[in-house]
């Protein structure tokens, strides 16, 4: 092969140094250009002391029934509603199968489960060993995120179709159990992990 | 129309200059001599408007940036600091707040104009992209300098916002997390929304060079949309643009300046003078003004995912309009039809501002007796905004009959004597 008829890659011709050199290089840019991308777009999403936000301690024993605070949990608003009788009973009268989200959206318990008043209250959460606690205040306690699941606005409490919460944003109704009823919010209001850690403290995360 | 360079260096230095780096000549052949459509009307000094603007907003931007501070416990504190304690930092906040809402103004005039005058068409398909890019960034700059000063507009209108990615499936929640940093929108939010801020009006600056590129290339459209077809239609660009430019700036700094001194909230919303409270919403939640029309869309669909589509299509339809509109005729001005249903559209978009700022489930003034709501009223404009873009003008364009034409630039100036004035003088 003399110089004059090489053509570098050309057809039906030993692939040359130079093509090599080319294919290698331009991988090495490719695959590096790859790995160095990640970190650029990995450094956008929650750092480790974010994710390691301590969890929220909830004093109970003071909550009247009937009463609502709103608590700042993992950097998100979240209503902590201790229910009346007459809350629970409306909440526990729906049928499951005709809510807009069937799901409890509970994370104390499997993913899927259904929308029932007693998935969603926190007759879910872990009671720690050697606390005792009376079933009628759990099924009482109803913990949920406030950020409307539309596009995340604090609903108002006490307002709207089911005297729960009403979302002015958009226009959502949630009944007295957080679930959505009308309205454009796809989901019920979530429910976080929680113990009870002693018979007056109820502990978020 | 980029002819041969009419530049002559006539100084040692320029001569030295333009054989090594030749800046004053691409000045000179982009800014002096090149050659103009001599019929060019007030619409088409917006161009120069907007940039002047965009200057305006990268200097107060830079100094505003010198004294305010990203941290969700400060930001608020900082800007009422500008306000009231920085040497003339109430004059520089307000000319970087009134300055964002002029530049839609003019942007939105710039806008039209390319509708109306079909600008959008043949050879300008590119120019009329670029045009969209800088549209959308100017939208994403707004938004980000928004949530900047840390009011409760400011922190809901991030919250509401960001979460319409949350509606894309699966990947929606990894999303919103990796644009928050966190677990809501909180101090990592902000400090990143302060950098992008900071950094997408310099990406706009390089988006207007290739725009302003791709307009030198066919050279601008006229009001007739008729093609320049010699030197006899056109005018260098330097005096006679440059002073009807200048003088178009000047009084648009006049409405400025009115603003800036003697109405600075106006365009804002009075919950941004309320620290952010993750705790409370305010009871109605809006956008900007320029934002509006956008804000209607998104509320006229029931479904989240569907609204969150439709809004970004809404802009998504812009970038295949030139090849929607299938007419041979440029301007408006020369199509009956189009005309109409050019001025119902402009209406449409206002008619969405309107619907957008208000609660979806009001009566319309005046229409509220026969039961017509915002929400019905903002479906109704929203189902128009695309029947313009996706069926009037593709259609329009084989069933309209369009008016005569001149026979060219000068003569729709200048005219011949006989057929002169009616034709070309009322949509100037
Ligand atoms: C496309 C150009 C720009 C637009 C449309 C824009 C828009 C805005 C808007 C709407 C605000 C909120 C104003 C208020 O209500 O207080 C703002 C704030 C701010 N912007 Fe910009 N901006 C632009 C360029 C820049 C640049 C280049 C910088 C920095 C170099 C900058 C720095 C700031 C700062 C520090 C604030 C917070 C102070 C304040 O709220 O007044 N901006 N911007
Ligand atoms: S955010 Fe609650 S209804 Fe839209």
């Amino acid at each position: 092969m003399t110089e004059a008829t090489e053509t570098p890659g050309a057809h039906g011709e030993e692939p040359s140094r130079r093509d090599f050199i080319f294919i290698a290089t331009g991988g090495a840019l490719a695959v590096g250009g790859a790995f160095i991308l990640w970190p650029f777009v990995d450094q956008m999403n929650p750092a480790a002391d974010t994710l390691a936000l301590a969890s929220t301690e909830v004093n109970i024993a003071e909550l009247e029934e009937g009463q609502e605070i709103t608590v700042i949990y993992r950097e998100r608003p979240h209503f902590v509603r201790r229910r009346t009788a007459a809350e629970v009973e409306a909440a526990r009268e729906v049928n499951v199968a005709n809510l807009p989200d069937g799901d409890a959206r509970n994370f104390n318990i499997a993913a899927g489960s259904p929308a029932t008043d007693e998935n969603r209250s926190a007759m879910t959460a872990v009671v720690s060993e050697g606390v005792e606690i009376e079933d009628a205040v759990r099924a009482s306690l109803l913990v949920t995120s406030a950020n409307c699941t539309h596009l995340g606005c604090v609903p108002t409490e006490g307002a709207g179709d089911y005297g729960a919460w009403f979302c002015p944003c958009h226009g959502s109704h949630y009944d007295t159990s957080g679930r959505i009823r009308r309205g454009p919010a796809p989901e019920n209001l979530s429910v976080p992990v929680m113990t009870f850690t002693s018979a007056s403290v109820l502990r978020l995360g | 129309m980029s002819g041969p360079s009419t530049y002559e260096p006539k100084t040692g230095f320029t001569r030295w200059l333009d054989s090594r780096l030749p800046v004053v000549r691409l000045g000179w052949d982009s800014f002096v001599d090149f050659p103009t459509p001599r019929n060019l009307n007030y619409w088409y000094t917006f161009g120069g408007i907007l940039t002047v603007c965009l200057m305006i907003q990268i200097i107060t931007g830079i100094v505003l940036a010198m004294h305010y501070v990203p941290h969700i416990d400060h930001a608020f504190a900082s800007v009422q600091r500008i306000d009231r304690d920085v040497n003339y930092g109430w004059l520089i906040r307000s000319i970087h707040a009134v300055g964002a809402s002029m530049f839609f103004l003019a942007v939105y005039m710039h806008i039209f104009r390319g509708l109306y005058y079909g600008s959008y068409k043949a050879p300008r398909e590119l120019l009329w992209i670029l045009g969209v890019v800088i549209y959308l960034l100017m939208m994403a700059a707004a938004f980000l300098g928004y949530v900047l000063p840390w009011g409760q507009m400011s922190y809901w209108g991030a919250m509401v916002i960001t979460n319409l990615l949350g509606a894309f499936p699966l990947i929606g929640g990894p999303i919103t997390e990796w644009l928050w940093g966190g677990f809501s929108v909180g101090n990592a939010t902000l400090n990143r929304f302060f950098s992008l801020h900071y950094l997408i009006p310099f990406l706009i600056a390089g988006v207007v060079g290739l725009h302003v590129w791709a307009l030198h290339v066919p050279g601008n459209n006229n009001p007739t949309g008729i093609d320049v077809k010699s030197n006899r239609d056109t005018l260098p660009f330097h005096p006679y643009y440059t002073s009807k430019d200048g003088f178009a700036i000047v009084l648009f700094m006049v409405i400025f300046a009115f603003f800036v001194f003697y109405w600075p909230d106006a365009l804002g919303h009075s919950d941004n003078f309320i620290p952010a409270d993750p705790l409370v919403t305010p009871a109605l939640i809006v956008p900007e003004w320029y934002l509006l029309p956008f804000y209607a869309i998104l509320r006229a669909v029931p479904d989240k995912l569907g609204g969150v589509l439709l809004m970004f299509g809404a802009i998504g339809v812009l970038f295949i309009l030139p090849w929607l509109d299938t007419s041979k005729v440029r301007s408006m001005r020369y199509r009956p039809l189009a005309r109409w249903f050019f001025g119902f559209f402009v209406l449409a978009c206002l008619g969405l501002g309107w619907a957008g700022a208000a609660l979806p489930d009001d009566p319309v003034p005046g229409l509220g007796a026969v039961g017509v709501d915002f929400l019905m009223m903002g479906r109704v404009l929203t189902v128009y905004y695309f029947a313009y873009f996706l069926v009037i003008l593709p259609i329009l364009g084989f069933v309209e009959k369009p008016a005569s034409r001149p026979a060219s630039i000068e003569e729709s100036v200048l005219g011949n004597s006989s057929q002169s004035a009616p034709a070309a003088v009322p949509a100037e």
